[in-house]
């Protein structure tokens, strides 16, 4: 393994500023790296060495035409397969999108290679982000570095795979429940679910639009943070995104990691522990709080009693909106068209496409939304559901006046064995439980590496008010700068 | 999970304002005679019911996957259904995290795709427009 693709990406692009490594040294290592241990992994759908080559030269040209670089130029970057990418093959991990090249480009997509970032590939994840492991990717799942028989995580578990491998130091991915923190904690990575319209969703493959939003990992804190940077802020092609400039995300990053914690309130989350959580992760929590009380924080504890309802009402919403926007693939505008021999009328081919093109849980949170919105169901369910959401925001809110910030275990268990709880739904779907009400409630929410529990990740979640995404950087900077840095093993061959 | 699984009531609520299985039995009532979907978990997806939703959704499920849906969709139905245990009839829902409200773009001519990058990624094209199968069918 090239010593290269040890170094974080801030390292890479001081180096390549200074001209001391060109980016396209700094890609081949990836490249190369990729080569190595991808059998293994699996992190990616679809790997483009020569796109990335040249936006590598591009970079390199740049900087010998004495033009100025961007904080992140010529890093190499892991780019999760529901972003689209104009000329890139892009499935969202369905069979329904296999060999779909879009012909544009996401915002975010637009942005990171206007900043000189290397899109390395597409990663792997669960079908339209649906999931917590990359199972439910129809095109097999990835492993987890620490242990290959185990998940990475999911619904992005290519990416935080990708980064946990050394296959590349930054990596893009989504949150709708969970899905850039958890696959972060479980792999020993740092991930951000930036604040809800923090970062343009026009782009994004839609799953659950008052919910989805895009992220960074990174292996540190600062380079997470500097991603965020390069990906956030207004954009007007997205009606929900936030016409406010991105919180100072990676001065709070350099901050936090020179600084103690002093006269900061920490907020542990009474509701987010305890029964249903292993020893490890919990014992590994305490510790994590322990530090933070070194640091010099105030802990407070804080109750948070409609959290327990998160996950029913997730589960209610986050179907209900994909049954809807899941209604455009109906193979007349893109992907796949089955059954189309000139005797099966519309509706028939529409039905075989989706039967043939869907996996089992796409399938499934269609139909739960289907029936969640039914009329004479909707208030019950659906209506029922978005007014638990009030409520969880409210007691974000007056914990929010309790603490500056909130924190517990990102998930509840550690990486679980590949097969372990394919067949039972609510046993996948329970490794969202302390991801969920921040998804619901809007605000921002970062895991960052708290220790190990049988040789496996933890992650700490931290929690901030909406639009305080600096806040989660500065603590989480805090935090990494002490303790023991997580050793990530080398892939095992 | 179990918590939040409620008693099984034992008949089939209808699928309200659907086209209701003939053998559906009448959802509960409370007392103020509002039809409380709810209140039955486990045992409310049959086989036809999955059926009908399938059809709902565009989805050609197979005999198999029926069997196997109507048991997974009722036990998370059941687990889902705990939101009806909060008291929250006086609660303003909330559809969007962030109160952004009448969104507009201003009403300028901005370039859009050529036609051939839309039409690239369809299955069936012609003469410049996506082809569909027919819509109607012999009965129609």
């Amino acid at each position: 393994m090239s010593d290269l693709v040890r170094l974080t990406a801030t390292e890479i692009a001081g180096k390549v500023t200074s001209g001391e490594v060109s980016a396209v040294e700094v890609t081949q290592a990836h490249l190369d790296r990729i080569g190595e241990v991808d059998g293994r992994v699996h992190a990616f759908l679809h790997v483009d060495a020569d796109g990335a080559l040249a936006a590598a030269r591009a970079v390199d040209a740049k900087r010998a035409a004495g033009q100025p670089l961007g904080p992140l130029a010529g890093v190499p970057l892991a780019m999760k397969d529901v972003v689209v990418t104009e000329g890139l093959p892009t499935t969202a991990g369905s069979k329904i999108l296999q060999g779909w090249v879009p012909p544009f480009d996401a915002t975010i997509t637009r942005r990171i290679k206007d900043a000189g970032v290397v899109i390395l590939g597409k990663t792997n994840m669960d079908e339209f982000a649906m999931g917590s492991s990359t199972e439910n990717s129809a095109y097999g799942p990835s492993h987890n570095p620490w242990d290959l028989d185990r998940i990475p995580g999911g619904s992005s578990g290519g990416s935080s795979a990708a980064v946990a491998a050394f296959e590349a130091p930054l990596a893009i991915g989504t949150d709708t429940g969970g899905s850039i923190r958890q696959p972060a904690a479980v792999t020993g990575i740092v991930g951000h679910k930036p604040t809800y319209g923090g970062v343009s969703r026009y782009g994004l493959i839609a799953f659950s639009s008052s919910l989805d939003q895009a992220g960074p990992f990174g292996r540190t804190v600062l380079d997470t943070a500097l991603l965020h940077e390069v990906i956030g802020g207004y954009d007007p092609a997205d009606s929900t995104s936030i016409p406010q400039p991105v919180p100072p995300v990676a001065a709070a990053a350099r901050a936090g990691a020179g600084s103690d914690l002093a006269g900061l309130r920490v907020g542990v989350v009474r509701d987010l522990g305890g029964e249903g959580y292993q020893a490890g992760v919990l014992a590994a929590f305490d510790d994590a709080v322990a530090t933070l009380r070194k640091l010099g924080a105030e802990i407070v504890e804080v109750s948070c009693p409609h959290f327990q309802y998160a996950l029913p009402a997730y589960y209610l919403i986050a179907p209900s909106e994909c049954s809807s926007n899941l209604a455009r693939f109906d193979s007349v505008r893109y992907g796949l068209r089955v059954g189309d021999d000139g005797v099966n009328a519309l509706e028939d081919v529409m039905s075989l496409t989706r039967e043939a093109g869907f996996g089992a849980e796409v399938k499934r949170r269609i139909m739960i939304g289907s029936y969640a919105l039914s009329s004479g169901y909707y208030d019950a369910y659906y209506g029922q559901a978005q007014k638990v959401r009030t409520l969880i925001s409210r007691d974000f809110a007056a914990a929010f006046d309790q603490a500056d910030v909130l924190v517990s275990p990102t998930s509840p268990f550690v990486a679980f064995p590949i097969g372990e709880r394919i067949a039972d739904p609510m046993a996948m779907y329970i490794n969202d439980l302390c991801t969920l009400p921040a998804s619901l409630a809007g605000t921002p929410a970062l895991s960052v590496p708290c220790g190990l529990s049988e040789n496996l990740p933890v992650g700490l979640q931290i929690m901030a008010p909406a639009l305080a995404d600096d806040r989660c950087y500065r603590v989480g900077a805090a935090f990494e700068a002490a303790v023991e840095p997580l050793s990530i093993p080398e892939v095992a061959k | 999970m179990s918590r939040g699984l409620r008693g099984h009531v034992g008949h089939r609520t209808p699928l309200g304002g659907l086209a209701r299985p003939k053998s559906g039995g009448q959802a509960p009532v409370d007392s103020e005679g509002v039809s409380d979907p709810t209140a039955s978990a486990a045992g409310r997806i049959s086989r036809e019911e999955v059926a009908h939703l399938a059809r709902l959704a565009r989805l050609a499920v197979s005999e198999d996957e029926l069997d196997l849906f109507a048991g997974q969709l009722d036990v998370i139905l059941g687990a889902v259904a705990r939101v009806g245990e909060v008291a929250a009839a006086d609660i303003p829902p909330t559809s969007h995290a962030v109160p952004l409200t009448n969104v507009l773009r201003n009403d300028e001519l901005s370039p859009c795709l050529p036609r051939e990058a839309v039409l690239s990624g369809a299955p069936a094209v012609e003469d410049g427009k996506f082809r569909v199968p027919r819509i109607l069918t012999e009965e129609a």
